[in-house]
């Protein structure tokens, strides 16, 4: 079964109706006895990572989320769940989860490109650039666009844990990458077709290399 | 690089189309899902939903379409047309709505711009702006008003200042629809698109006036908008959003090619 954990950050029942769309049952929940029987978990979340960091302290899902990724089951990020998986958050300047080493960042003020001053929140479609196969962008064209909308970006401080990358004014790292973990700035259940592919591979990957 | 969106605009009463949708083999589609999901379909980037119902006890059924929307298409869509408090906006947020459009509520109380962006974020709050170009005065130094109540009333508000009041209280992008040229399919006000997109932060998706897919070409590069809204044009099936963006393909503006 797959579990979507609720930790009151923003609306996350899209993600619950992409997986409604692809024919995946789930549920929603931040009961970790209920997160403990999930083979599949998903971390989405919009919002502020100060809020967020501590509703997760509050109802222990940051040390939950820590032994569910070491026992190697697959877990996703979208979003700001991708964002405080990593040490450290300069928004609200929160320490965060650590489940792989780095800060998310804000976009510098200057972000130019072309000439041009350009606008944050970078929001809109853009294109990924990934440095290896994954089994999760299995039959996802290298030309498909995803949905962004975020002011801050993950900055790994290992780059073997940079899957892809996107250029908005700057190259920033949009999906992660490590073991049984993968997570990605943008939202794949906002993001058509491509998306949608996204979200079923996680669904049918074990958490390994293929 | 991030694309330019192409937006079509659905109008809703009652939860029906306002004008039936003219699809393949003529068909006229009154459904507001079935019209999203067609140009879903199309390769639209985003959707916005204009509920223009005018009895209050009649808006759960817009609640109904924005859930029935969020099953069928897995792009954004926004949804704006009476929206007045926090509670209007959570609704329909809840019901699957990626953002929500305020308009003449946030000129009666800007401070709902504030509020919507606290509790959802600013990237959910999308300020409409009807604009209609008068004198340049003392008190409209833009020479562009702000106009309600589908532009009868002036209500003596600098288009210029009051885009940039709205991004310093936190809405998230702007939806800039000139008056003047709305509905008559002669391009985009480009002078009004280029004024408030160069002085904001934030995205303007430019609106009124497309009747050709020339007109969006002209829009996203000199008038400088991050997206362009469309709605006769497509709805009469002049043009699909897959031409639109083939035109735009080809003119070397950047938009989404596969979906």
């Amino acid at each position: 079964m797959i579990a979507i954990i609720n930790y009151n950050a923003g609306n996350i029942t899209s993600v619950a109706r992409a997986l409604q769309n692809i024919g995946k049952k789930c549920i929603i929940t931040d009961d970790t006895e209920k997160l403990d029987a999930a083979s599949h978990v998903i971390f989405p979340g919009v919002g502020a990572a100060g809020e967020a960091m501590a509703y997760l302290q509050e109802k222990k899902l940051d040390a939950w989320l820590k032994k569910y990724v070491k026992a190697g089951k697959p877990l996703l990020g979208i979003c700001l769940g991708t964002q405080i998986i990593l040490n450290y958050s300069e928004e609200n300047k929160t320490e965060c989860i650590g489940l792989v080493a780095g800060a998310t960042k804000r976009f510098p003020e200057k972000l130019i490109s072309e000439g041009q001053l350009l606008k944050i929140p970078h929001m809109g479609w853009n294109s990924i650039k990934l440095y290896r196969s994954h089994p999760v962008f299995h039959n996802v064209s290298p030309d498909a666009e995803f949905y962004f909308v975020h002011s801050y970006h993950p900055a790994p401080s290992d780059d073997e844990a940079v899957l892809g990358t996107t250029d908005y004014g700057m190259t920033f790292c949009s999906v992660l990458a490590k073991d049984n973990l993968v997570a990605m700035q943008f939202h794949p259940e906002k993001s058509g077709r491509p998306g949608l592919q996204i979200l079923k591979n996680f669904c049918a990957w074990r958490g390994g290399n293929v | 690089m991030l694309s330019k969106r192409i937006i079509p605009c659905l109008d809703v009463r009652d939860g029906k189309l306002t004008k039936g949708i003219k699809f393949k083999g003529n068909i006229d589609i009154g459904d507001p899902v079935e019209a999203a999901r067609e140009y879903y379909e199309q390769g639209a980037d985003e959707i916005v939903f204009y509920d223009i119902t005018a009895s209050s006890d009649k808006r759960d059924i817009m609640i109904d379409v924005v859930r029935r929307v969020a099953e069928t298409i897995f792009i954004p869509f926004s949804v704006g047309g009476g929206i007045r408090n926090l509670e209007d906006m959570r609704r329909v947020i809840l019901a699957g709505a990626e953002k929500v459009s305020v308009n003449s509520a946030a000129v009666d109380e800007p401070k709902i711009i504030t509020q919507g962006a606290n509790a959802f974020g600013s990237q959910c709050i999308v300020l409409g702006m009807d604009v209609k170009k008068v004198d340049v005065s003392a008190k409209i130094p833009s020479g562009y008003e702000i106009v309600i109540e589908g532009g009868r009333k002036y209500t003596g508000i600098d288009a210029l200042w009051w885009a940039k009041e709205a991004e310093k209280l936190g809405a998230g992008e702007i939806c800039l629809n000139s008056i003047d040229a709305d509905g008559m399919q002669t391009g985009y006000e480009l002078n009004l698109t280029k004024m408030i997109s160069k002085n904001v932060r934030i995205p303007v998706i430019a609106s009124g006036g497309a009747g050709k897919p020339e007109h969006l070409a002209q829009v996203l590069t000199e008038g400088k908008a991050d997206a362009a809204l469309i709605a006769s044009m497509v709805h009469y099936r002049t043009y699909t959003i897959t031409e639109i963006k083939q035109y735009l393909n080809k003119k070397l503006i950047k938009t989404r090619m596969l979906w």
